[in-house]
């Protein structure tokens, strides 16, 4: 299952014409502790780089873009009762939201897990 | 991902930003350094949230100095003070010190503060953000007599939590017979420093002046107690919403007045009587008839954050602001604070604040959102 990155650091896992999007390692370790998600609704239109969602740390609240336009299909309701799930497990149990995508080749201009680890050291 | 708001976000910075003279000793701790007052400045070493926490358990160690510390000298200070500040500084014996409030000629804060009578001088601790304007205003104000000092070879060091008073009576045990708002003179190491029972956090604790040449091995000597970790900004922030405290130029600004701030507490009974303060018309007759409007706690439904700038309902009229609110790690939920009319400021009124379109239910509460727990007795 292949694995994109932003460079507004999050991540997005492909499967079909399904892809799972969290924020990144990198991204939970700058925002420190996060203590309230807002994942978007069912259903809701995202466009590539439009707002998908919200997510507050102690100290700052922070936009999570949707890596490439679709239709979500499910939020993931955990992180409603422990935020700090995607402090513990970003890139997996710490996930956002599942969408159904819409233009598969918006894939095409995202990083690889490589490029994003060069992207991030040169920050 | 971007941040919409940070703690710094509208703090100007027209100059080159400052280092301080504990920079080295941040950076070496694992401090994350941030802008904020023009200085560069720990917002956080392990995450705000364990910080936090350790403070109202443990003690924690703050690096304040980007404060301005102050010192006035010379003939009928007090006196002269109190043409510009709405507080008894007359009646301030040595050794004390008082929360004051600068205010303009309509009673708006220009800044608060710290009074300190160091028995031959009032030392004056003021935000580092303002510090500049504050000089000038007091130079501008005061009589030409009063020397006024601006003490840069000193940094400023807050040691805050419960087990403060046990860490730091061991460096110098004198400081153990302070109580709250009281302040002394001592040397440590060969320096020349001064120590207060005071704090911005709502705990026990004290602030510690010391020369910029002795900050580092003090602040090692202090963190090298199990007792004692470096604590960030942001930290700082969360306890002092905790506690109730308002931070200047987010929750306090030059266009209210104390009473509106809810810091009536500040205006002497000698000064209610005699007035003689700047805006002593408006403020006395907000302290005889209530203000139009007044700073209040506000506690959140539910787990969403309600930040500074959040407008505030009632029904569909909007009726005021949130100035500061955030995730309380004590409380563990969100707590904000903001002016709201006078018919609704009081505790349990129900009311809504607006994040990202949607409404969040808040209710008017008294503060201190967690219990201070200052030493009043000596010996307690």
């Amino acid at each position: 299952m292949p694995r994109y990155y932003t460079e507004e650091h999050e991540w997005i896992d492909v499967d079909g014409d399904v892809a799972t999007v969290g924020i990144t390692d990198f991204a939970q370790g700058q925002l420190g502790d996060i203590v309230f998600v807002e994942v978007p609704d069912t259903g809701a239109e995202l466009s590539q780089g439009g707002d998908a969602a919200v997510v507050e740390s102690v100290k700052a609240a922070s936009d999570v873009y949707a890596p490439v336009d679709g239709t979500v299909t499910e939020g993931n309701g955990q992180l409603e009762e422990d935020p700090a799930l995607v402090n513990a497990d970003p890139e997996g149990e710490g996930w956002f939201f599942r969408l159904a995508l819409s233009d598969k080749s918006q894939l095409d201009g995202l990083m690889d897990a490589k490029a994003y680890k060069a992207f991030c050291d040169a920050l | 991902m971007t941040e919409t708001e940070q703690l710094d976000d509208d703090v100007a910075i027209e100059a080159a930003t400052e280092v301080l003279p504990l920079d080295a000793w941040h950076r070496a701790k694992g401090g994350r350094m941030v802008e904020f007052a023009g200085y560069w400045m720990p917002i956080q070493y392990e995450g705000i949230m364990a910080e936090h926490l350790w403070v109202r358990e443990n003690a924690g160690l703050f690096d304040v100095s980007h404060m301005g510390q102050l010192a006035l000298s010379g003939d009928k200070v007090a006196e002269a003070l109190e043409t510009l500040v709405p507080g008894d500084i007359s009646a301030l014996k040595p050794g004390r010190m008082r929360y004051s409030l600068l205010l303009d000629e309509d009673g708006g804060i220009l800044d608060d503060l710290m009074i300190t009578n160091e028995g031959d001088q009032y030392g004056i601790v003021v935000n580092g953000a303002v510090k500049w304007e504050d000089i000038g205003h007091l130079r501008e104000n005061l009589p030409d007599d009063i020397t006024l000092n601006h003490n840069e070879d000193y940094g400023l060091l807050a040691l805050q939590g419960p087990k403060a008073v046990t860490a730091l009576a061991r460096l110098m045990p004198e400081a153990a017979g302070l109580v709250f708002m009281q302040a002394m003179r001592a040397t440590w190491n060969g320096h020349a420093i001064g120590i207060s029972r005071s704090g911005y956090t709502g705990e026990d604790g004290f602030e510690i002046s010391l020369p910029n040449a002795a900050l580092t091995d003090f602040a090692d000597a202090l963190c090298a107690m199990d007792e004692v970790k470096p604590i960030g900004l942001g930290a700082r922030d969360s306890l002092r919403l905790e506690a109730g405290l308002p931070l200047y130029g987010h929750d306090l600004d030059p266009a209210i007045d104390p009473v509106e701030g809810d810091l009536a507490f500040a205006i002497s009974k000698r000064r209610r009587e005699e007035g003689g303060f700047p805006g002593a018309a408006r403020i006395l007759g907000h302290l005889a008839d209530g203000s139009p409007r007044k700073r209040v706690g506000l506690l959140v439904d539910g787990k969403m954050p309600v930040r500074e700038g959040a407008k505030l309902f009632d029904g569909n009229t909007e009726i005021g602001v949130v100035t500061s609110g955030g995730f309380a790690p004590s409380v563990g939920a969100p707590i904000a604070m903001g002016y709201v009319p006078r018919d609704h400021a009081e505790p349990g009124t129900a009311i809504a604040a607006e994040v990202r379109g949607k409404r969040v239910a808040c209710t008017v509460t008294a503060m201190p959102f967690v219990p201070h727990n200052y030493v009043r007795k000596a010996g307690a």
